[in-house]
């Protein structure tokens, strides 16, 4: 994959993720992890090569298949990307109103989402007025609100305190649990050891390392067709 | 429902915010529509005048005695008569005749040194032969010539029927205008909330649901200029047909504004903001296609 007429930023990946599974993507920065996950979550398409999405061949989809795609995934952004004149309840309640729930259905799960993140009582504070940290609370609130089938972090605890971080990790061993495949995006090592059972994934040079090959053929998990990309 | 679209629930409005009449569009459209009701006032004004004129033209014409002399004037009077093909005979009194003449000429000496031409109106009957009246008048009266109404007015009826194509081409200017207009508004809006497209689009709006937004926005905005503009466009040729400007007042006055033609007015501010509606909805949905 590469940017306009740049240099590749990605190449020769060939990989798989277990429906349900949990990984952490890892490597230095510039390796390339933040243009993967734009792969995963439909952002970009690849210059060249496959992706593979819920059963589903998605480099060539026409766009109006996307929406539905895309509504399956939960996304963090590493930059929140919160709209900022609207509250942090309108924020979380996006995915759910984009998807056609009534504002009955959208009240409670938003309610308690906040909730579930520490902010109950900042549910109608705009994002300029939030700390960086309530902030990415929000977005990840956001993007799990939903119970997509993959979720995509991009250093999700990156501004949040210890205490914090363990929380969220919390939640997305939850959502896993459930049957949510995590991908997230970390240089945070004591995040990766407080989750057993995670899969690692390290891309050096937009090259991925897999010197088990356990990416290329990963073991049988859940029921549920396998995200993966092959370029 | 075709305006199902336009009410918006208050979540959907704050997505959009900004409120009304904060950007260019409804100025753009208030002028455009002022501008293009009034231009097409003044086209359809020119249209009922040149079919009254035609109407009243058609079938009538004119005997003109050079001289004035008084027996060739009866000759042509009892010619005319007797024809069977003239519905109406109107000679034109003398004292009308000086009356005009003096307009371009000054006071005339009533002696008479300057000799008068005497003219007969005629309303030729449906269907007769203009021609065989003109030689029968000919015969009865040398030198006194008929003359056709319409063929004297027809440069008249030309310029303004040309007048009134050349309304019709400013409205569609005007509409074109608007229309690039809405499309230049339609883009900055975009741009405004490109970061809100973008995350939107991201977790998995459609085209269509965004394009929504900003066509309700626009459509709303088009709606207040239109009706602005429409409204100030009424009060002007209200004002022109009871002010004291008498050809105004005549052009675009009840006589030749007719039910049908004030209906088409009304119309107008409407047909700009679905022209507009439409345009930002295509000048949209066609950015939006430019995304991943």
């Amino acid at each position: 994959m590469r940017y306009g007429t740049g240099a590749e930023v990605l190449r020769d990946l060939d990989f798989r993720l277990s429906a349900g599974g949990f990984y952490f993507l890892t490597g230095p920065s510039g390796a390339g992890k933040t243009s993967l996950l734009k792969l995963l979550y439909l952002a970009q398409r690849p210059t060249r090569g496959r992706i593979r999405l819920f059963g589903e061949e998605l480099a060539d989809a026409p766009r109006d298949a996307l929406p539905a795609f895309r509504r399956r995934i939960g996304v963090v952004f590493q930059d929140f990307r919160l709209i900022r004149y609207l509250s942090a309840f309108d924020n979380v309640a996006l995915p759910l109103r984009i998807a056609g729930r009534s504002e009955e259905e959208i009240e409670g799960p938003v309610r308690e989402m906040l909730a579930w993140v520490g902010l109950a009582d900042r549910a109608s504070a705009r994002p300029p007025t939030l700390s960086g940290g309530e902030q990415q609370r929000v977005a990840i609130a956001r993007a799990v609100i939903s119970q997509p089938d993959l979720l995509v972090a991009d250093e999700p605890t990156g501004n949040v305190d210890a205490e914090m971080a363990a929380r969220l990790l919390h939640l997305f061993s939850a959502l896993n649990r459930l049957g949510t495949t995590v991908v997230v995006a970390t240089h945070d090592v004591g995040l990766i050891a407080a989750t057993p059972g995670a899969h690692i994934v390290r891309l050096e040079k937009g090259v991925l390392a897999d010197p088990t090959g356990a990416l290329r053929n990963p073991p049988p998990s859940g029921a549920g067709s396998q995200p993966g990309v092959t370029s | 429902m075709m305006l199902g679209w336009l009410p918006a629930n208050p979540a959907e409005s704050r997505l959009l915010p900004g409120g009304r009449f904060r950007g260019p569009t409804p100025y753009v459209i208030a002028i455009m529509t002022f501008a293009m009701m009034i231009v097409a006032a003044a086209g359809l004004a020119l249209s009922s005048t040149a079919g009254l004129i035609a109407s009243a033209a058609a079938n009538r014409h004119v005997v003109q005695v050079p001289d004035g002399d008084r027996p060739r004037v009866a000759a042509v009077i009892a010619a005319a008569r007797s024809s069977g093909s003239v519905s109406a005979v109107r000679p034109v009194p003398e004292a009308e005749m000086r009356r005009t003449l003096e307009r371009w000429l000054g006071p005339l000496d009533t002696a008479g040194d300057l000799p008068l031409p005497a003219l007969i109106n005629l309303d030729l009957a449906p269907g007769a032969d203009a021609a065989a009246l003109a030689r029968r008048i000919a015969a009865a009266a040398p030198g006194a010539r008929l003359v056709s109404e319409e063929a004297t007015l027809g440069p008249l009826l030309g310029s303004l029927r040309a007048l009134q194509w050349l309304a019709l081409t400013l409205v569609l200017l005007m509409a074109a205008a608007t229309s690039a207009a809405v499309v230049l508004a339609a883009r900055g809006a975009l741009d405004t909330h490109r970061a809100t497209i973008e995350v939107m689009h991201g977790i998995g709006a459609t085209d269509r649901q965004l394009a929504r937004l900003f066509q309700r926005k626009i459509a709303l905005d088009a709606l207040a200029g239109g009706v602005a503009g429409g409204a100030a466009a009424a009060l002007v040729l209200v004002l022109l047909a009871i002010g004291s400007a008498s050809f105004a007042g005549d052009l675009f006055g009840g006589r030749v504004l007719r039910g049908g033609d004030l209906a088409l007015l009304a119309l107008l501010p409407l047909a700009a903001v679905g022209l507009a509606t439409v345009v930002a909805r295509g000048a949209v949905l066609k950015a939006l296609r430019q995304a991943p």
